[in-house]
């Protein structure tokens, strides 16, 4: 027997907005006008956002891009009805190579390697029993049986070299063994998703697109460390993902994958959400913790750390949306498995949202140690035609832009560290000759400034003052001594900030300044925007 | 009962429900704007009564975070996105094109009340980038020449009318009796 006909639409809120919504609606309705027995089904994302909207027929995995409403019906119709390919859909590369017709073809996909999306555009998000059917929930039961206990848990993840991927890499098995020594009745975990670097949104995207498996990632790191509760902490600007995650949360209620004796173990824990209302300053971990007790966002000094005293006072575990991902990966394939993959310091995969001036603009998920040429060339596709590529900047305001001449770096914690820059959470903006880096460096110093929450004067007025003078730079009336004062002033702002963002708010000034000191200088002395970007300059 | 009393009787179910912890603030706060569409002092006074805490920390909650607003809203909110991606493709033009042709200011709303013009922080849909949204639907790929149409598309909606079909959608039907050439949104690099 064949097997059954399916068309996947990717419903993210990329492919939604660029008309997915509609495709949904028009692909089922031509395909019942045609009386076609073929089920339509609503998925997470692909990744090649680019492309949006996208849909995928299978067997076969058939990509079709840029989808119109006329494309839904000449799918149902030509594809669907009559077995063959609609031409126009299909794939084009843009380096000249022809059409691709499916899926793993496609250059894009390539070098990925995906694990924690491996069921991102393959299942429907809102039907836990397709998460199910995918071995979803079956670590957790995993890690419940096991003889070895919570203990077992923290031991597996210890081994496996999980790492934070909310971008400061601290060893995640560590941390849960740090919360697990806590001796306290109540215990909680908390998800941060937060996510408010711009130009990251692989967590939005694990979170539209998989939302059991951080859920299930939060029931296992519940179980390790004795805790009985568990937030997501979300931004509000994520209302789909919002949805999504409450619609995970009633199903896995209902099915008894969360709440009271789960899976007949004994073991109690229940998830709710939290929701961040639009500040960048509580993706730090004591900031968040303010906020989701109802106060202003601002941080305090560490120690205590959360791991002693979080939530309510009581130990908390706080780990990003992509780490809880990776969790049921760890135990399911096993900790040995998973530390296969990476470099001898950053093991398994890292997501990665590509966006900026790029041909491939989406998510990606590659090994560590991948480089970012390659991430950027042959994953991207490069720049526009006609443009040069100038830097990449990783880890959004609080990292730094790697130049072109240094884009072999391999992708790890400690590499992005020696270039002057920071994993991140994921967000890889490319810049190319139409961009001017003083510009960039001001963008950010501007975003830092707005998102300070006041409570230390060096983060509060120093940056402020940066501003300034980067103001007076872009508009041509800056010295050399602006320039001698920005350095100063960046690294006070760095060494007296009571929290991570204060600390490194002016990064994205000192990697700047240190490979485009060129830039700044024609700024300077010459009065002259190279990039045409400084309206005040004339180039 | 008019409208608003309905409105503080949803709410305090609302409170009944959430504002059992502290933590439950900000998510009574976000009910309380989508009921009333901003936070008027009155709204963060009865919140602050009902949870026993001070209206201070209610305040202080209500305009720390920049989801929240305190003033009424134009009947279609624009928030340009200033993320990163959007930033280096000119999103800043997009927001001084809007300024112009509303006349009005960042954070203002026009005159007659159809439109306030805002930004918004990265919203995670940068592939669409320059992209903005205008209440809750999203539009990419945005050029500074889109921007007049997109205005007349929300202005042309009737105020009194509440319509399934947004005005964009009813754009739509008129674009497919069109040829593509005058589209106002740069289509995407294919």
């Amino acid at each position: 027997m064949a097997p059954p006909t399916q068309v996947l639409v990717c419903d993210s809120t990329a492919c939604r907005s660029s008309g997915g919504e509609q495709l949904f609606k028009v692909l089922r309705g031509e395909i019942k006008d045609l009386g076609l027995d073929v089920r339509v089904v609503k998925t997470g994302c692909y990744g090649f956002c680019g492309l949006g909207p996208v849909a995928v027929v299978h067997p076969g995995a058939v990509l079709y891009c840029h989808v119109d409403e006329d494309g839904a019906g000449e799918i149902a119709r030509t594809h669907l009805r009559g077995g063959r390919l609609v031409q126009r859909l299909l794939y084009r590369s843009m380096n000249g190579e022809g059409r691709r017709n499916f899926l793993h073809e496609i250059p894009f996909f390539e070098k990925q390697q995906r694990v924690v999306l491996e069921n991102s555009g393959l299942i429907d998000p809102e039907d836990i029993n397709e998460y199910i059917a995918r071995d979803g929930y079956f670590a957790l039961a995993e890690a419940l049986r096991s003889r070895a206990g919570p203990a077992g848990v923290v031991d597996a993840v210890l081994r496996s070299g999980l790492r934070g991927r909310g971008g400061a890499g601290f060893p995640t098995g560590r941390k849960w063994s740090f919360a697990a020594a806590q001796e306290s009745p109540e215990k909680y975990i908390i998800c941060n998703a937060d996510e408010g670097d711009p130009g990251a949104f692989m967590d939005r995207s694990i979170l539209e697109g998989n939302p059991h498996a951080v859920l299930e990632g939060m029931l296992i790191a519940g179980y390790a460390v004795g805790a009985r509760e568990g937030y997501v902490y979300v931004r509000a600007e994520y209302p789909l993902a919002v949805k999504r995650l409450e619609i995970a949360i009633r199903q896995a209620q209902k099915l008894g994958l969360l709440g009271k004796n789960i899976l007949g173990s004994g073991f109690n824990f229940d998830v709710d959400i939290a929701l961040g209302a639009g500040a960048f300053v509580c993706g730090e971990e004591t900031a968040l913790l303010r906020s989701a007790m109802g106060f202003r966002g601002e941080p305090r000094v560490r120690p205590p750390y959360p791991v002693e005293k979080g939530l309510y006072d009581k130990p908390t575990i706080i780990n990003n949306v992509e780490t809880l991902a990776n969790v049921p990966v760890i135990i399911r394939c096993g900790p040995e498995w998973y530390a296969a993959l990476g470099t001898g310091g950053s093991k398994g995969t890292k997501i990665f949202s590509l966006a900026g001036q790029i041909r491939n603009t989406g998510l990606i998920e590659v090994p560590m140690g991948i480089s970012l040429a390659d991430i950027v060339y042959d994953i991207g596709g490069g720049p526009p035609p006609g443009r040069r590529i100038k830097a990449v900047q990783t880890g959004g305001p609080s990292g730094g832009a790697v130049p072109a001449e240094l884009l072999d770096v391999p992708v790890d914690y400690e590499s992005l560290q020696a270039v002057g820059t920071i994993m991140g959470s994921g967000g890889l903006i490319v810049l190319d000759d139409t961009d001017c880096m003083v510009d960039l460096a001001k963008f950010y110093m501007q975003f830092a400034a707005h998102e300070s929450c006041g409570a230390c004067t060096p983060c509060r007025v120093g940056v402020v003052h940066v501003v300034d003078i980067l103001e007076r730079i872009t508009r041509g009336e800056g010295t050399m001594d602006d320039l001698h004062e920005l350095g100063e002033l960046a690294d006070d702002v760095r060494e007296a900030s009571l929290c991570g963002l204060g600390q490194t708010a002016a990064n994205p000034v000192l990697s700047t300044m240190k490979y485009f000191w060129d830039e700044y200088l024609a700024h300077v002395k010459e009065r002259r925007c190279a990039a045409g970007v400084c309206k005040a300059l004339s180039h | 009962m008019n409208a608003e009393e309905r409105n503080y009787l949803v709410l305090d179910k609302i409170i009944e429900r959430y504002g059992e912890r502290p933590g439950g603030l900000v998510r009574v706060l976000y009910k309380a704007q989508e009921l009333f569409g901003y936070l008027s002092p009155d709204v963060q006074t009865h919140v602050a009564e009902k949870m026993c805490l001070s209206v201070g920390h209610v305040h202080g909650v209500a305009t720390f975070y920049a989801q929240f607003v305190t003033a009424p809203q134009g009947k279609n909110v624009v928030r340009v996105c200033m993320g990163t991606a959007c930033y280096v493709k000119n999103a800043e033009d997009i927001l001084d094109r809007f300024r112009e042709l509303l006349g009005v200011e960042t954070d203002a709303t026009t005159a007659d009340g159809r439109f306030t013009l805002s930004t918004t922080r990265c919203i995670g849909a940068c592939s669409l980038a320059p992209l903005l949204t205008v209440n809750e639907k999203v539009h990419g790929h945005l050029s500074v020449e889109g921007v007049a149409r997109l205005v007349e598309l929300y202005r042309e909606d009737d105020l009194d009318t509440d319509e399934e079909v947004s005005p964009v959608e009813r754009e739509r039907e008129r674009e497919r009796q069109r040829p593509a050439s005058d589209q106002g949104a740069a289509p995407p690099p294919h």
